[in-house]
C-alpha cells in the first residue's frame, strides 16, 4: 500500500489510538443514556421501557453497524495499545536506578496501559454477565407478567351472584406492543393450559397451526435488577467491582480524552484549555453516573 | 549570599565501554562549594579520582553556559537535575544539602547507547536532522536574502521558540517511553512555520519521522514530561504540529 506510513509509523499508531478512543467515548455516552433508564423509570413501565430499548438496540440496522464499529474500535484500541506499550518498553532496555517521574507527569498519564488492562478485565466480566447471555446463549428469560384474575365459573342460583375463582394468567410482552396471554393456571388444582408455545427462545408459535404469531422481549431489565439486588449474595461484590472499575475508567479518561486531541494534532492555545476542562468533566461525570446506577439498584432492591 | 561548603555522597554509573556491564559506584566528596556548578563538582571529583590513581568519570560537556546541548546526566531521577529550564552545567550545588546522596546516571534510551560512564552517543539525533532537518538552498551565488520575505511576527516567534532546541536529549531521557517526539516536533516546527521551510515541509516530516522510528525511539503517550524537563521549555504544541504535518504528508504523498 502506498500509504503504508498511515499504518506503520509511530505517529499513525497514535492517530488510531486517538480516533478509536474518542469513538469509544461516544459509545460510553450512548451506553450511559441507556443505563440511566434503569433508575429513572420504575415499576412495570420502567421494565418495559428498558427492555424495549434493549430490543431496539439489538435490532436497529444503524445501531448494529454502530455496535460492530464499537467492537472493532475496542479491539484496535487494545491491540494498538499493546503494540505501543511493547515498543515503548523496548525503547528503554536499562531502567533508571533512581527515577522521579512524579516531578514531570501525572499518574494517570504514566499508567494508561495498566488502567486499560483493568478496563479490559472489567469488560470481559461485564460482557460475560450481560452481553454473552443476551446475544450468544440467549439464556435470558422473556419479559413476562403473571396476573391473578378472578375467573367466573358459574352463578349462584339463589343470589344470582357470580362465582369466581382466582387463576394465574401469564402474559408475555409481544414486540408488537401487546401483552399476549401465554398460559393460565389454576393455583388450587395446579392445572395449567398453554395458549401458544415458544420456539427459538423468543418466538411465539400457535399450538395448532404452528405459525409464528409473535416475538418476545428479552427481560434484560430483570437480569440487571437481580444481578445487583441485595437478594443476590454476590451482588455486593458485583457493585463494588463495578464502582472500582468506573474509578479506573475515570482515571483512564482523565488523561485519554485530552491526549487524543493532542495526538490528532489538535493542540491550539485557544482550544486546548477548553478541551482539557471538557476532558476532566467527562472523566468525572460519565464514570460517576455509570457507577451510581448499580449502587442505587442495590439499595432499592 | 556567602558560599557554603557541603559534603556529599555520589552514586555514579560507571561503565567501561558500550559493551561492558555497568554499575552504580559510590563516591564521597567533601568541601564542595555551593557556588560551583554540577559539572565543576564532577571536575572536583575527577581530580580526586586522578589523585587516587583511579580512572576519572567520563561525562559530556562543552560550552558550560547552557547553549551547546552537550551536557546531559539524569540527576536524582530527573534530566538535568532538580530544577527546570536549565542544563546540567547551569545546575548549581546550592540545590543540594550537606549530607545529600546524589544519583547520577546517563540518559537511558536504546537509541542513545552508552559510550563510557555517563557519556551517550546521541548521533541518532544527527541522523534524524540529516533526514530532513534542513532547507535546500540554491548555491548559485544569487541566493535570495532570507530577510526579504515578510514573515508574521507571531510565526517567527513560534519558529524561534522551536529552534531554541539544543538537541540535548533530555526529552528522550525523561520520557517514560524514551520517545524523541519533542525533539523531532521542534525540528519539524521550526521549518514548517516559516515560508522557506514550507516548500519541503511534507517530505521533511515524513523522512524525519521515518528516521526517528528506525532509530528505535519509543512512542509519545502525551505525558508531558518532556516539556517540563526541556531546558529550553519547548512546548508539546510542537508535537501536535508534527502530528498535523505528518497526517497531511501521509495523506497526500504517494
Amino acid at each position: 500500500m502506498s500509504n503504508s506510513v498511515l499504518f506503520k509509523s509511530s505517529i499513525a499508531k497514535k492517530y488510531f489510538m486517538a480516533l478509536t478512543g474518542l469513538f469509544l467515548c461516544t459509545f460510553l455516552v450512548g451506553h450511559l443514556l441507556g443505563n440511566l433508564q434503569l433508575i429513572f423509570k420504575t415499576g412495570e413501565e420502567g421494565r418495559r421501557a428498558f427492555n424495549e430499548y434493549a430490543y431496539f438496540m439489538g435490532h436497529n440496522l444503524f445501531i448494529k453497524v454502530l455496535s460492530y464499529t464499537t467492537y472493532i474500535a475496542l479491539i484496535v484500541h487494545a491491540v494498538d495499545g499493546i503494540m505501543l506499550t511493547i515498543q515503548n518498553k523496548k525503547a528503554r532496555p536499562v531502567k533508571y536506578a533512581y527515577n522521579n517521574p512524579k516531578a514531570n507527569s501525572g499518574t494517570a498519564s504514566r499508567n494508561m496501559a495498566i488502567l486499560g488492562t483493568l478496563i479490559l478485565v472489567f469488560l470481559a466480566t461485564h460482557m460475560a454477565n450481560f452481553w454473552w447471555k443476551a446475544k450468544i446463549t440467549e439464556e435470558i428469560p422473556l419479559h413476562s407478567l403473571v396476573k391473578t384474575v378472578d375467573y367466573p365459573v358459574g352463578q349462584n342460583p339463589a343470589t344470582g351472584e357470580m362465582i369466581t375463582k382466582p387463576i394465574e394468567v401469564t402474559h408475555y410482552l409481544n414486540t408488537n406492543g401487546t401483552y399476549q396471554q401465554f398460559k393460565v393456571k389454576d393455583p388450587s388444582t395446579g392445572q395449567e393450559q398453554k395458549l401458544f408455545e415458544i420456539k427459538n427462545k423468543h418466538e411465539f408459535y400457535d399450538l395448532t397451526s404452528h405459525v409464528k404469531i409473535g416475538d418476545g422481549y428479552k427481560d434484560l431489565h430483570t437480569v440487571v435488577m437481580t444481578f445487583f439486588s441485595k437478594e443476590n449474595s454476590s451482588a455486593l461484590f458485583g457493585v463494588i467491582f463495578y464502582v472500582i472499575s468506573m474509578l479506573v475508567l475515570g482515571y483512564h479518561l482523565w488523561h485519554g480524552f485530552a491526549s487524543a486531541f493532542q495526538s490528532l494534532g489538535l493542540n491550539h492555545p485557544l482550544y486546548m484549555p477548553i478541551i482539557k476542562k471538557v476532558g476532566m468533566a467527562f472523566s468525572i461525570v460519565v464514570p460517576f453516573l455509570f457507577a451510581i446506577i448499580p449502587v442505587i439498584i442495590y439499595m432499592n432492591h | 549570599m556567602a558560599s557554603k561548603f557541603i559534603n556529599i555522597t555520589l552514586k555514579i554509573w560507571r561503565q567501561k565501554n558500550s559493551k561492558a556491564k555497568g554499575a552504580l559506584e559510590t563516591y564521597t566528596l567533601n568541601d564542595v562549594s555551593t557556588d560551583s556548578s554540577f559539572l565543576e563538582m564532577l571536575d572536583q571529583l575527577n581530580e580526586q579520582l586522578i589523585n587516587e590513581k583511579q580512572s576519572p568519570i567520563a561525562f559530556d560537556h562543552d560550552c558550560r553556559e547552557g547553549i551547546c546541548g552537550m551536557c546531559s546526566l539524569y540527576i536524582n531521577g530527573r534530566a538535568h537535575g532538580p530544577d527546570t529550564g536549565i542544563t546540567t552545567c547551569q545546575l548549581h550545588m546550592r540545590m543540594f544539602k550537606d549530607g545529600d546522596t546524589i544519583y547520577v546516571e546517563p540518559w537511558r534510551s536504546r537509541a542513545f547507547p552508552i559510550i563510557k560512564d555517563l557519556m551517550v552517543d546521541r548521533s541518532a539525533f544527527d541522523r534524524i536532522q540529516q533526514a530532513g532537518g534542513f532547507v535546500s538552498v540554491n548555491t548559485s551565488g544569487r541566493t535570495m536574502d532570507a530577510n526579504a520575505i515578510p514573515i508574521p511576527k507571531a510565526d517567527a516567534d513560534k519558529a524561534f521558540e522551536a529552534a531554541a532546541c539544543i538537541g540535548c536529549g533530555a526529552c528522550v531521557a525523561s520520557c517514560k517511553n524514551g520517545s524523541a517526539m519533542l525533539f523531532v516536533g521542534a525540528k519539524v516546527s521550526q521549518y514548517a512555520l516559516l515560508p522557506q521551510g514550507k516548500v519541503e515541509a511534507t517530505d521533511r516530516v515524513l523522512n524525519m519521522v521515518r528516521q526517528m522510528d528506525e532509530e528505535g525511539f519509543g512512542n509519545c503517550t502525551n505525558t508531558g514530561a518532556c516539556e517540563i524537563e526541556c531546558p529550553k521549555g519547548i512546548s508539546i504544541e510542537n508535537i501536535a504540529r508534527m502530528n498535523r504535518e505528518f497526517l497531511k504528508g501521509a495523506l497526500t504523498k504517494a
